[in-house]
């Protein structure tokens, strides 16, 4: 009988590995002045460098060093005070110089580690994920594969390649062996992303979205039986492209390796696709014919020798830890769990942070991000902190308080910024969008609502206030949805005698 | 000992997906082995004071600033290509890689 997750890892300790590649948003690619920038039509974004053409020299972009230094050391790694770069030589046409420039045995940053917690049967608990190394390298160029059924490799008749993305810096963080998990192994791994993730995202270095592939995750696993303490044969688990992904990846190679064992089988060293419908894994190509990649120094490209007063420079830059970040935030703001993992899943925390910072209502800026902002670039499939800044938020928000603006007219108010219409003040001058205010333009409204519906009147009148909508209704429609509805309210039952 | 075995050759050949026969298997093994004596009697002389150097200049942290300059235009891109089909390099049907 098959084993399920429970019964797999009351016999079997799982071992985790994880290695994560972060595009780095830098404006030019790591080692070419070449754009980075994303949706551009293939291959107009190249260069002789990054085409791997004849006597193309190339010069690693500042910045990505900075870049990776700072992860470094927000991950408490040491920075390596002599670092080269290396080619990883293999034959795929993804690369078109038929190497990979990365770093082998001298990367930038070594030894660190991450502490991340876990809600566990005895409650919180923190487990401290060891970083082997943090290394720069360059991402691949973009195979289409053409013809076959599958737009899989196999059966393909050929392949075309766009090298826009070739070249872009890419950072490999790979922690070391990661043991004594249990059963928590998933959510190890998971908080573990989601932590690596939110600090990649406070240092502002990547835009770390695992959907659009600029933040990857390879989730090495192994099963030893219980007290043995050995170490099984791992597999590698590719496309894994979300946080739940990274959960329930760990949770399928634990039951798939784990009833091979039970079975006698062979666990095979071998890289495995991850499926994001059932959860499973499928077998790639067997390590074991692997290529041989034959590193050797990059003789194209000078050492990276970080002097101590850099590597200080970028240490006093760098931002608070984002779990303490959020604790504090939380605690200001006074939000429940739930609207904060809302908030930073969102990627919306420091843009909220900002419009409050400059004077908007907590609860007011967190509505209008997660709600009707977020709910406009939904639709516009784009991210929210693009459309809108955190000043003109701020700025429709102290008017909707000091009583100038009704929510639905802010709306509409947002709407306008977003299409192009200019600041807030500037959208509400040319269209118009003020509340009615005024007592006496309201009062005139509400005379000729009274005159058009004298039945309705007197039943108020008469003591059924919850008539009095049909008046309200008749003058916010009368001033264009630009009177404060309560106001109305109020000036319609003083007016009728059933004011308080 | 021989420096490299006609095995190496042969998995270092297929590495690099060039097709060689028996006998230039044979003749390339010789070769590279004379080739790699001459190299190893270059190691003996560099001392334990001589770091492994990978450039002929001593020279560390050489970076450009983070600018963008203008690339090649998609036509100069596929210009040296043997084949091109929708804006992309087209290559052969790629066997037995994932």
């Amino acid at each position: 009988m098959a084993l399920n997750y429970d019964q797999a890892v009351a016999k079997y300790e799982p071992t985790l590995g994880l290695e994560v590649h972060v595009e780095l948003n830098t404006h030019s690619k790591m080692f070419c002045s070449c754009s980075t920038e994303f949706g551009a039509e293939p291959n107009t974004q190249t260069c002789p460098v990054c085409l791997g053409l004849p006597g193309a020299l190339p010069v690693v972009n500042g910045k990505a060093i900075e870049s990776s230094i700072l992860i470094g050391l927000a991950l408490n790694c040491s920075i390596a005070p002599f670092s080269r770069f290396a080619r990883k030589n293999y034959f795929y046409p993804d690369m078109p110089k038929n190497f990979q420039t990365s770093q082998y045995d001298e990367p930038i940053c070594v030894n660190g580690y991450l502490d991340v917690e876990i809600e566990t049967d005895e409650g919180a608990k923190q487990f401290r994920v060891e970083i082997e190394r943090v290394h720069m390298e360059e991402d691949t160029g973009k195979s289409l594969h053409v013809g076959g059924a599958t737009g899989r490799i196999h059966g393909a008749d050929y392949s075309l390649l766009d090298y826009n993305r070739a070249g872009i810096p890419l950072v490999e963080i790979v922690t070391k062996i990661v043991g004594g998990t249990g059963k928590y192994a998933p959510q190890v791994a998971r908080a573990y992303v989601t932590e690596l993730r939110d600090i990649l995202r406070s240092l502002q270095v990547s835009d770390v979205k695992m959907e659009q592939g600029s933040m990857r995750c390879d989730v090495n696993l192994s099963l030893a039986p219980i007290g043995s303490g050995a170490l099984g044969t791992r597999s590698e688990t590719k496309n894994v492209n979300s946080l739940r992904s990274v959960e329930r990846a760990v949770v399928g190679e634990v039951v798939r390796q784990a009833n091979r064992l039970e079975t006698g089988e062979r666990i095979v060293q071998e890289t495995r696709h991850f499926l994001e419908e059932s959860g499973q894994t499928r077998p790639g190509r067997s390590k074991e014919q692997a290529e041989d990649y034959r590193y050797f120094p990059e003789p194209d490209l000078v050492p990276v020798v970080p002097n101590s007063e850099w590597i200080e420079v970028l240490r006093a830059t760098l931002p608070e830890k984002p779990s303490i970040r959020r604790k504090r935030l939380q605690d200001e703001w006074n939000v429940s769990d739930k609207e904060m993992a809302s908030l930073v899943n969102a990627g919306l925390l420091n843009v909220v942070e900002a419009t409050i910072s400059l004077g908007a209502d907590p609860a007011r800026a967190r509505s209008w991000w997660l709600g009707e902002i977020s709910r406009l670039a939904n639709e516009k499939e784009v991210d929210p902190i693009s459309l809108i800044s955190a000043s003109q938020v701020a700025e429709v928000i102290q008017l909707i308080e000091a009583g100038e603006l009704t929510d639905k007219l802010a709306r509409q108010v947002v709407e306008g910024v977003i299409a192009g219409g200019g600041t807030p003040v500037q959208v509400i001058a040319q269209r118009g969008l003020k509340v009615v205010s005024d007592d006496s333009a309201l009062m005139i409204a509400i005379e000729a609502a009274i005159a058009a519906q004298p039945d309705t009147a007197d039943r108020v009148r008469g003591g059924n206030i919850p008539a009095a909508g049909a008046l309200i209704g008749a003058v916010m429609k009368a001033t264009g949805g630009q009177a404060d509805a309560a106001k109305v309210r109020e000036l319609l039952l003083k007016h009728l005698g059933k004011g308080e | 000992m021989a420096a490299i075995s006609r095995d190496d050759v042969a998995h270092l050949a297929k590495l690099a997906r060039i097709e060689m026969s028996e006998a230039e298997l044979d003749h390339l093994a010789k070769e590279l082995d004379v080739i790699l004596g001459a190299v190893a009697r270059v190691q003996e002389v560099a001392g334990a004071d001589v770091p492994p150097t990978s450039h002929p200049i001593p020279v560390n942290n050489v970076v450009r600033e983070d600018v963008v300059r203008p690339s090649l235009t998609q036509q100069e891109a596929l210009s040296g290509a043997p084949a091109q089909a929708d804006g992309r390099f087209k290559v052969p049907q790629i066997l037995g890689e994932e």
